[in-house]
This record gives C-alpha cells, sequence and structure tokens, in this order.
C-alpha cells in the first residue's frame, strides 16, 4: 500500500529535476581559467571605467592570497578555479525595448520557468530583471519607476548610468576582503541587478530578479547591490531555477543590502538550484555571501528565503544593526533531499543601542541529505540593551538524514536579553495515517504538513512568491518519508 | 454493509485478532466492548488500514468491496471514517484547509466537483454546532492546543463534515467529562440514519446510555466470544468480564 520502505525510496529516486533543460543560445564566451588578463578582458566586454577594473584587480591580488574555507559542515570537491570560464555572454544580445523582440528561445525558457513577463506584468505588477547567464535581457517598469526616481537596472547598467553610486557602495558592506568567495566574485563578477530608493518613497511593487545558470562550466557570479535611502521602503525578490548538469556549476554570488535612517529593505529568496540526481551527481554548489547594513536609526533588515535546491549551500544572510533602534530579520526554510548538503544561518551582530534581532529558522532534511544551521549572534559593547530570540527547528523525513544545529552567541554587553530555542522532530506516521484516514492522500499530507511547519517563514514572504514557495516544497519532498 | 469474515491480524509477530467475524447492516449500531488487550483498538486500525497491521487469514468487505485490498485514503474516500482515540496534532495546519482538504478529495472520488467557498463555509457553521464548537475553530490549527475533549468533539465535526457510511468511534469516551460526554453522545446521534452505521469501541456502560446500541459484542482473546443486546452492556456493568473469561475457558 501507500508507504513501504522501498517503493519510497523509488518515488523518491524516480523524481527528476523538473526544471532540468537547456537553451540553446550561443554563447560569447570567455577562455577557461583565471588571471589578470581574464579579468581585464571581462572589464573590456562590459567597457568599464579603469576605477572598476583596478577594484577587480585589487580583489583578485587579495583573493589569491585566500584560501578556501573548511569549517562548514558540507564534504564536496573542491572546484577547480583554473577550470571554469568566468565569462558568457548569450551572443546576440538584443537591446529591447519591449519583450516581444525577445529571442524564441529565450522565451520558451521563459515560459518552461514559468515565468511569463507580461503576465507578471499585467497581473501582479512586478517589475522583473531577467538574468540569462550573466547578463541582463530583459527589463520591464523601468519608467514607472524612474518617475519616481527608483533606480532599477543590471548592475553593469548601473556601472555606466550612476557610477558615483555605484562607487560610493560598491563593496562597503562586504568588503572584498571579507571571505574566499566575496573576495573571487569581486575580481570576476559579470552582471547582477542595482536598486536605489530615493528618501522618502516607499516602492509601489515587489521588484524582482529571476537567475539562471545557463552555460556549461560557467560559473555565475552575481552581484547585487540594493540602497534604501532614509524612510524609504522596498521589497525585492530573487528567484532561480538551472538546467540540469553532469559537472558541477559554481554560483558565488554577493548581495548587499545598505538602510538608511527610518528606511526598510526586504529581501526574499526562493532557491531552487539543480540540486545533482538522485546519487549525488552533478548539482549547483551554492556559495553566496549576502549581508544587509542598518545604517542608520530605526532602519530595518528582513531576510526571508525558501531554500530547496543546490548540491552543496554554503550561505548565511547577516544583518549588521549599526543604527541605534534598528532592526534585523532572518526568516529561513532550508530543504535538502537525496545527496544535498546545506550550511545556512545567518548573523545578526548588534552594535546599536536598543537593536533587535529575531532568527526564525525550519530546516527539513530528507533522503541521505545533511542539513545544518549555522548562526552567529553578536552583541558587542555598544549596542545598550539588544535584544535576540533564536529559533532553530528541525524537521527529518527519513533515518538516513542528518540535521545539526550550530548557534553561536557572544555577548559583550550585559543589558543584553539573548533567547534561544531549538527542536528537531521526525515527521510523524501518525500524522500522515491521521491525513490519510480522512481521504487525503500521502503526498498531500506532507506537503500540508510541511507546509504547516514552515508556516511561520512562508508567511513572510509576498504574495507572489508564497504559492510558488509551497509548491517547491511540496515538490522536493515528494515521496520522501522513510 | 460491512462483513467481517474469521479476520486474523497481527502486530509484527504478535497475533491480536484471532478468527474475529462480525456482520453490521446499514443504520445499524454496534457497540464492542472487552477487557484490555482484547484486540479493540486493532480492529479499528485494521478496518482503516494501518500498515503496521498485518491481515494474515480472513476477509472484510465493505459495500460488497474487499476493503483489504484498498490504500487507507481509498477506504476514506468510500466512507469510512475513524474517530480516532489519540487525535494527533498536526501544528501549522488550520483545521479549515485540513478539511478543505479532506472534502475536495472525498468530493473527486465521488466525481463531484468541489465544494465552493461560501457553501464550505456554510457548512462548517452548521456541523461545528452539533458538538457545540461553532466558532472556535476557523483559526486553530488540527488539534494544536486542544484540550481532551475538544480534541474528541473535534473528531465528530469531522466525521459531521466528511459524512461517511461506517463510522468507527474508538474509544471516544476516554477522557471525556459528563459535560463532554453528553456533546459528543449528542453528536452522534443527530449523525445516525439508516444509512450510516456505527461500530462503537468503548469500556464503559456510560457511553452506551447516550449512544444506545442495537447490538452488542464482547471482544476477547482476539474474537468475538459473546453477542446481544444492550442489556448485555448492563450485565458486563454489573458482573465484570470474569464469567465470560470463564465460559471461554470452559468450552
Amino acid at each position: 500500500m501507500a508507504y513501504e520502505g522501498d517503493e519510497l525510496l523509488d518515488s523518491v529516486t524516480s523524481k527528476e529535476y523538473e526544471f532540468g533543460f537547456t537553451t540553446n543560445i550561443e554563447s560569447d564566451k570567455a577562455p577557461i581559467g583565471l588571471n589578470e588578463d581574464i579579468i581585464r578582458l571581462i572589464s573590456s566586454k562590459k567597457n568599464e571605467p579603469d576605477w572598476l577594473l583596478q577594484w577587480r584587480l585589487e580583489a583578485f591580488a587579495i583573493w589569491q592570497k585566500m584560501t578556501e574555507p573548511n569549517w562548514a559542515h558540507v564534504k564536496y570537491k573542491k572546484p577547480d578555479f583554473q577550470a571554469i570560464s568566468y565569462y558568457s555572454a548569450p551572443k546576440s544580445k538584443p537591446k529591447l525595448n519591449s519583450l516581444d523582440e525577445l529571442d524564441p528561445e529565450m522565451r520558451k525558457t521563459m515560459e518552461k520557468l514559468g515565468i511569463s513577463l507580461e503576465e507578471q506584468k499585467r497581473l501582479s505588477g512586478v517589475a522583473v530583471d531577467f538574468v540569462m547567464d550573466s547578463v541582463s535581457v530583459a527589463t520591464s517598469f523601468k519608467d514607472k519607476l524612474a518617475e519616481l526616481g527608483i533606480i532599477f537596472c543590471s548592475m553593469s547598467e548601473a556601472v555606466k548610468e550612476h557610477p558615483e553610486l555605484i562607487k560610493k557602495y560598491l563593496g562597503t558592506v562586504i568588503p572584498r576582503t571579507d571571505n574566499f568567495y566575496a573576495a573571487l566574485n569581486s575580481a570576476v563578477f559579470t552582471d547582477g541587478s542595482f536598486c536605489y530608493i530615493p528618501k522618502g518613497v516607499k516602492c509601489p511593487m515587489e521588484l524582482s530578479t529571476y537567475f539562471r545558470i545557463n552555460e556549461a562550466n560557467t560559473g555565475q557570479f552575481e552581484r547585487t547591490l540594493v540602497v534604501a535611502d532614509e524612510s524609504s521602503y522596498v521589497s525585492y525578490l530573487e528567484g532561480c531555477t538551472a538546467p540540469m548538469r553532469d559537472e558541477n556549476q559554481l554560483h558565488a554570488a554577493v548581495v548587499e543590502l545598505i538602510a538608511m535612517d527610518n528606511a526598510e529593505i526586504k529581501y526574499s529568496t526562493v532557491q531552487n538550484w539543480y540540486p545533482g540526481d538522485k546519487d549525488g551527481n552533478g548539482g549547483v554548489f551554492n556559495f553566496v555571501t549576502k549581508r544587509g547594513m542598518c545604517e542608520g536609526i530605526n532602519s530595518k533588515i528582513s531576510w526571508t528565503q525558501v531554500e530547496t535546491g543546490s548540491a552543496v549551500t554554503w550561505k548565511y544572510p547577516s544583518c549588521v544593526l549599526k543604527g541605534d533602534n534598528s532592526v534585523g530579520e532572518f526568516y529561513s526554510v532550508a530543504v535538502t533531499n537525496n545527496y544535498q548538503q546545506a550550511d545556512t544561518g545567518t548573523k545578526m551582530i548588534h552594535l546599536g543601542k536598543n537593536t533587535s534581532s529575531t532568527i526564525i529558522s525550519k530546516g527539513i532534511s530528507a533522503g541521505k541529505s545533511q542539513n545544518s544551521y549555522r548562526g552567529l549572534v553578536q552583541i558587542n559593547k555598544s549596542a545598550q540593551n539588544a535584544r535576540n530570540f533564536s529559533q532553530c527547528d528541525s524537521l527529518l523525513m527519513s533515518d538516513r538524514c542528518g540535521a545539526h544545529t550550530f548557534p553561536y552567541i557572544e555577548v559583550k554587553n550585559n543589558t543584553a536579553k539573548v533567547e534561544h530555542e531549538a527542536t528537531t522532530s521526525k515527521i510523524g506516521e501518525d500524522q500522515i495515517f491521521y491525513c490519510l484516514q480522512r481521504g487525503i492522500d500521502q503526498e498531500q499530507a506532507i506537503s500540508l504538513i510541511v507546509n504547516g511547519y514552515a508556516k511561520e517563514v512562508l508567511n513572510k514572504l509576498p504574495m507572489e512568491f508564497a504559492v510558488e514557495a509551497q509548491k517547491l516544497l511540496a515538490i522536493s519532498l515528494e515521496g520522501s518519508v522513510g | 454493509m460491512l462483513s467481517i469474515k474469521n479476520l486474523h491480524a497481527r502486530v509484527e509477530e504478535k497475533e491480536i485478532l484471532k478468527g474475529l467475524s462480525l456482520e453490521v447492516k446499514p443504520g445499524e449500531v454496534h457497540a464492542i466492548m472487552g477487557p484490555n488487550g482484547s484486540g479493540k483498538s486493532t480492529l479499528a486500525s485494521v478496518l482503516a488500514g494501518r500498515e503496521d497491521f498485518e491481515v494474515t487469514e480472513g476477509s472484510v468487505t465493505f459495500n460488497g468491496n474487499d476493503l483489504l485490498e484498498m490504500a487507507a485514503e481509498e477506504r476514506a474516500r468510500e466512507g469510512v471514517f475513524l474517530a480516532f482515540q489519540y487525535p494527533v496534532e498536526i501544528p501549522g495546519v488550520s483545521n479549515m484547509n485540513f478539511l478543505k482538504a479532506a472534502i475536495g478529495e472525498i468530493r473527486k472520488h465521488k466525481g463531484l466537483d468541489p465544494l465552493a467557498a461560501k457553501d464550505f463555509l456554510q457548512l462548517v457553521k452548521e456541523k461545528s454546532k452539533l458538538v457545540e464548537l461553532d466558532g472556535q475553530l476557523t483559526n486553530r490549527s488540527v488539534n494544536e492546543g486542544f484540550s481532551g475533549g475538544e480534541k474528541k468533539r473535534n473528531e465528530i465535526f469531522q466525521m459531521a463534515m466528511l459524512e461517511p457510511t461506517l463510522c468507527i468511534l474508538d474509544e471516544t469516551d476516554s477522557g471525556l467529562d459528563i459535560d463532554a460526554l453528553r456533546i459528543v453522545s449528542n453528536g452522534v446521534n443527530a449523525l445516525r440514519s439508516p444509512e450510516r452505521s456505527f461500530v462503537v469501541i468503548t469500556h464503559y456502560q456510560r457511553l452506551l446510555d447516550h449512544i444506545v446500541p442495537d447490538f452488542v459484542h464482547v471482544l476477547y482473546k482476539g474474537r468475538i466470544v459473546k453477542s446481544g443486546t444492550k442489556e448485555l452492556a448492563l450485565e458486563l456493568e454489573e458482573r465484570g468480564y470474569d464469567w465470560i473469561k470463564e465460559e471461554v475457558e470452559s468450552v
């Protein structure tokens, strides 16, 4: 009947990655390997100003002196950085006035992904900056945003059109020296998104970017920078799917957020990179550095993530609470199945007075996967009356997977209040049987139970993403109880 | 409606049901009583399709179909409902979503269109009154933070919503105070109809004061050893099970 062990295994393993297809578009690709010449090539392909080239070269020099970190609870074959091509742009890059002019192949890709740009434009009012490999090919809603003084464009465009802003903010939250992958990204990033919300402006729509790796053996190095000026508000969505590949693909993005006085940034991610097949072959390495700076008083930065993809994930969206009364939040659902490994969490660095942070982390492990929460709450001397609440829950779907929690708490000010709660539970056969007995089948039962478990986090997602995220959880865990 | 013949079932290596037979006709209420460990809850679990139990011999037909061939969710969709002795909590899943999913599946199985939101809410309003739960369920997760009495009332409420034809009540009276017992029993009685049958598993006569059975059976060592009418329950209340055990052993 419904859930015998072997049958289960079959149904888990027969479930292949749904978005595993590739697009036949000729690519303009740099030779493989990494050296100063490659960096010069990237920079010249993008017609960058000299200051940025120098900035990249300095980052490269820093990176060369660094070694790849080993502390995460993940095991993988280290990428050969000389075997990767660092630049790939769709060859016939069209400058589009409307989406109708889009290359039909690329159009098809977007449709398979379920991203109908017109649909999104019309129905949900989402401005989409779609990134295929490294170069942005379509941007919508720009005029409407421009009226409000909001800048939302690709990073390459921002370098040309708004060099003063890029020069002022790039690398200020995550310096090139921060870590191995941030240094690498700084040297070779090809594109990404830039967003600036001027003083007093509430961005009227969710800003959204879809990323996709399309070229075999091409590392993707996105760079995102969001600046919210005084008393402004923006909600930013990022979602990704990637095509099936045999060889591991490296994804090392850098995302920097800056919130000035009374500003608020809400950054939501639904991540579904190719996780590798049922035997653990292939899959994306996702080594991302994300950090938000609550620069001003009363500022707020909120990270929400639903992570279901990647073979190996290494990701800690963090907040530096510098401004007095600033608020940092981290809401996360991380799902691992088969041989996936995730080491994810957050850092909340309290510097200002009366700063507060909230961490809600929901890990779900299935198959033979390993899922770790790693978090740091640091209350510094200057952070009078700081508060933190952390809750880290783990749900186990099988008896061969692992859930781990590594919470670090450093308190240097005795007025701090720090709370940490953690639970680990196994999905209950009793719960599933209860659903079955009411006529609900096993897949739907798991979906109900898991979505219920992750509800606190899913509720934080904007509507556009919440539905998608629920489906993604269900798909990722189909037949995975055992 | 339900025909159980010579049913043998075991959990792991232990045989618990050893040749149980029972006929239930439409509209009848059968009470199953018996000492601890006689196999009452096992019977409920086997009928509902719990996987931990293995049927080694015998047959169960339900409306002419082989019940044992059906998966648990199919049995539910065909009209078998088990009111659990220990209803589980499902955190984060609202009662309403849960019921909507269940009703959706059952209607789909019957070839009916999904219930419109308005009609669903109307049904909730109407049926929750039966067990005096009206207005208390909408914002809560399935059984989460419910008192023992509320959980049992919720079971009967779900039963009313799903409109099964065979209702199995597994010690629904356990852990209930007198008021809750009355509420739950009234709910069950309101659902009695010529098409709907009940198998009521209980330890105590007091439930049968409220839900009056057509037949009372005594389960002992995995078999029905004595059957009678409601008077049998009264006799058991008075004399206990020893005289029955003696009768069985002497045969």
